[in-house]
């Protein structure tokens, strides 16, 4: 009889691992591993990717069917954080869109009250997202990185034009950097190697390559995860942080999910339909290399936490 | 693995005789290296120099046909691991499973409503790609009962799935002409199964969940008995065990060029999952891990929709995004005074847009851009996407249609205004929405307003 022998990789890199959180506060650490993801049999997975969900500190103009999912809370961002987490939120990711000067304009002052308020209502890790707006961003993040000083969360988006300031916050707290390049493996790592230069820690950073959602660009996003979590493994510790995608984000986004009627018949049930666009963008990041799905609905979060779990199962 | 010209060369005669219509061995070995010309061309190549040239210069997997000229499905002969190292060539036949203890008129029902199904997206319709019946009731009349139930409403590809060579020669029977899926051999029926499979030259599953050494041994004995069309389903079922399988029988056929499992592969996310959306969701990873053939046990659009795209998706070229040619477009036969607009030559962009304008039922005039087939954004970011660009655009494709000089540009690149309104002097440039379902409420506002 032939005989099988399987061909293993021999890897000679690793991905980094990041801790969040810790110091009374939960701890979550994403990354470590020493394989493609899930492949079990060839080298160890130590962590889990992890499940963030969005929490915005204002209510957010989503599809109803979505703002429905949640309830009143929508309009709370410490109710809402709360009940994230009994959802099963490994990280509340929260999103200070109030400073947004096309939205209310909130000052970092009033974010800051925010971010105070989420942070002592859960004992989970937080992300800090900035409303996206370049400015802004700066002021309120790093208002917030003070706040949270301690206790370790991450703060987004950090991009080239103000990844300074970012790491600057980073360094000074003891926080991390949500590294973020528009798909291209070569500026994720230019940008990796800046933050390092300020003095942040590669230990103390994430990578956010850019996620297009299903039929909006996940091809792409799939690929280039699939090309940095290669190199990393093949040994280039300036690509080895753990990836985390924006899935819940880009997938409502789609007119696929939000749009109920006036749409082909051959797009189906609404509601299957946009858990579905928004479920299957985050179960083909995963099998590319994500450490940390940032996800909208609960129902998705459900699916996606049931997944990891068999897919973690050996 | 394919060879190259050199190893070729050794199996060749080494005359120089010309006979092949290269003036060298060397020349013709290049040749068939890069596949451009066939062996038999060579008169004088011994017969262990064709075994051996044949077993090393085929496919690291196979392609294997299921269905009938007309309609078919082909899988197999991929040859990376990853899309972005070249591209995934063929993608997974994804069908529907039918059980022959349901009634007739359900299966009758489910079978046109699946056969009829099609979904648009970029341009392309998008659908399932056949049946898989199983003969769940253990009996051969009901078995052809159902098949002939499928038939009378599809000609779509079948899988044939039972474990009784008797039931499976009766169904074959039926529709060999068709060229099914056999599913599936074991250890216990293989003499039979591969018997039937060589009468009615379908192809072939097989199906060992021991391992894949054992799941080689039965592949090896279905080759000797001359089969060489195979599928094979190495009995993985939930999420991590398919994956590690399906991922390192891919490794051994391209990267071992193990050819006794170089073969596309079956799975049934069905039954390692416990409702529908999670057997969605496993049929995800099927899809972009290595599935060749997905048998699904529901069916609705709402699934089938995210599931066709992300086929489309992976399966797409990484060096070729899907674009068309630069030009105007008329949608809802627009006249001279309809509105309009300008974006970018990417088919994802371009049939966002169109298709909002098609439903709004304005009429429009879309000129498109050559950006290289890039989005709008990333265009715009790329420097291909331009005031200049989109002003020569207008000029050369838009003068002759329009009796106006209103322009509509996309809303997420809101700061090509100004220079547009240098670029096309007398003429007002409209900042559209951002999203192009925002399209038809910005027409009725803006333009008749
Ligand atoms: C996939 C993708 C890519 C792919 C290319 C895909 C392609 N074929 O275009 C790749 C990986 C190659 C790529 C590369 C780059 N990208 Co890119 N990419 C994306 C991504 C993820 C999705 C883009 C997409 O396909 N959108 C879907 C299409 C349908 O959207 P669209 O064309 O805009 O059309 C919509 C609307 O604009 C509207 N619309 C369209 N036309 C019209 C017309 C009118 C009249 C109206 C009213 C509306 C309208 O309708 C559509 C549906 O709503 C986005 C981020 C994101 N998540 O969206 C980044 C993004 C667009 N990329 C970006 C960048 C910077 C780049 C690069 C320049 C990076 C670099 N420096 O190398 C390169 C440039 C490419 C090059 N040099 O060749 C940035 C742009 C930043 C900005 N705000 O300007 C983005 C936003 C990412 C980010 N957040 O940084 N990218
Ligand atoms: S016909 Fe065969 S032997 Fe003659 S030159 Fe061609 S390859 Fe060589």
């Amino acid at each position: 009889m032939p005989v099988v022998e399987v061909p293993l990789e021999k890897w000679t890199g690793k991905i980094r691992e990041v801790t969040l959180g810790g110091n009374g506060r939960k701890r979550v650490v994403v990354g470590g591993e020493a394989t493609l993801p899930f492949l079990h049999f060839e080298g160890s997975i130590p962590n889990r990717p992890a499940i963030a969900i969005e929490v915005d500190d204002c209510q957010p103009a989503w599809s109803p069917h979505l703002t429905a999912a949640w309830g009143d809370v929508v309009a709370d961002p410490v109710g809402w954080a709360k009940k994230a987490v009994e959802y099963g939120a490994d990280i509340i990711a929260l999103y200070l869109k109030s400073a947004d000067p096309d939205e209310q304009n909130s000052s970092a002052a009033e974010t800051t009250k925010v971010v105070d308020k989420v942070l002592s209502a859960v004992d989970v890790p937080l992300i800090i997202y900035g409303p996206g707006v370049a400015e802004k961003d700066n002021e309120v993040l790093v208002a917030a990185a003070d706040a949270a000083r301690g206790q370790r969360v991450a703060l987004g988006n950090c991009e080239e034009k103000n990844h300074r300031t970012i790491a600057a916050a980073c360094i000074a707290s003891n926080h991390i950097a949500i590294a973020r390049t528009p798909i291209d493996i070569n500026l994720a790592k230019q940008l990796n190697i800046l933050i390092s230069e300020v003095g942040l820690s590669p230990n103390s950073i994430l990578m956010d390559p850019t996620t297009g959602a299903l039929g909006y660009g996940i091809e792409y996003s799939y690929s280039i995860m699939d090309r940095i979590r290669l190199a990393a493994l093949s040994g280039d510790a300036m690509v080895a942080m753990p990836m985390i995608c924006t899935v819940g984000e880009e997938s409502w986004r789609q007119k696929e999910a939000i749009v109920t009627s006036g749409v082909p018949d051959s797009w189906g049930e609404h509601e299957q339909r946009s858990l579905l666009w928004e479920e299957i963008t985050a179960v083909a990041l995963i099998n590319s290399g994500a450490g940390i799905l940032v996800l909208r609905h609960p129902k998705t979060v459900e699916l996606a936490k049931a997944t990891i779990d068999k897919l973690m199962a050996r | 693995m394919a060879l190259s010209g050199i190893q070729i060369y050794k199996f060749l005669p080494k005359t120089n005789c010309k006979k092949c219509g290269f003036p060298t061995c060397l020349a013709f070995a290049m040749k068939l290296a890069s596949r451009e010309v066939e062996l038999s061309l060579c008169p004088d190549i011994s017969e262990e120099g064709k075994a051996a040239l044949e077993t090393a210069s085929r496919p690291p997997i196979r392609l294997v046909t299921i269905g009938s000229d007309s309609k078919k499905v082909e899988v197999g002969n991929e040859v990376v691991m990853f899309r972005h190292e070249k591209t995934f060539f063929h993608q997974p036949g994804l069908v529907l499973r039918i059980s022959d203890t349901e009634p007739q008129e359900v299966v009758t029902s489910r079978v046109s409503e699946v056969a009829a199904y099609s979904v648009e997206r970029v341009g392309l319709q998008l659908s399932l790609d056949g049946f898989a019946i199983q003969n769940k009731s253990k009996e051969a009349a009901s078995f052809v009962s159902c098949i002939e139930t499928v038939r009378a409403k599809t000609d779509l590809p079948l899988v044939l799935i039972s474990d009784d060579p008797g039931a499976m020669g009766a169904g074959l029977d039926k529709t060999a002409k068709s060229k099914p899926l056999i599913y599936a051999a074991t250890s216990d029926n293989w003499d039979k199964m591969a018997e039937l499979s060589k009468q009615y030259q379908c192809p072939l599953a097989v199906y060992e969940p021991q391992g894949l050494t054992e799941l080689a041994g039965l592949v090896e004995q279905v080759n000797k008995a001359g089969v060489e069309d195979i599928v094979l389903d190495p009995g993985a079922r939930g999420f991590v065990d398919s994956l590690s399988l399906f991922t390192q029988l891919r490794r051994l056929a391209l990267r071992k060029s193990f050819s006794l499992l170089g073969y596309p592969l079956i799975s049934f996310p069905g039954e390692g999952a416990e409702t529908l959306a999670e057997e969605a969701t496993l049929c995800a990873q099927h899809i972009a891990k290595y599935s060749g053939i997905i048998v699904l046990d529901h069916f609705s659009p709402a699934m089938a929709y995210p599931l066709l795209t992300l086929r489309l998706n992976i399966y797409t070229d990484p060096q070729k995004p899907m674009r068309l040619e630069a030009g105007i477009y008329p949608i809802n036969e627009p006249k001279a005074d309809s509105p309009l607009m300008v974006s970018t030559n990417f088919s994802l962009t371009y049939f966002s847009i169109s298709g909002e304008v098609e439903s709004s039922r304005w009429p429009c005039w879309l000129v498109i851009c050559d950006t290289e087939g890039l989005s709008v954004l990333t265009a715009w970011s790329a420097g291909k996407f331009d005031a200049e660009r989109i002003a020569k655009a207008v000029k050369q494709f838009a003068a002759d249609k329009v009796s106006h000089q209103r322009l509509i540009i996309p809303g997420r690149v809101s700061v090509l205004r100004g220079e547009l309104e240098e670029e096309l002097p007398g003429w007002e440039i409209m900042v559209g929405p951002p999203e192009a379902m925002g399209i038809g409420p910005y027409l009725k506002q803006r333009w008749a307003g």
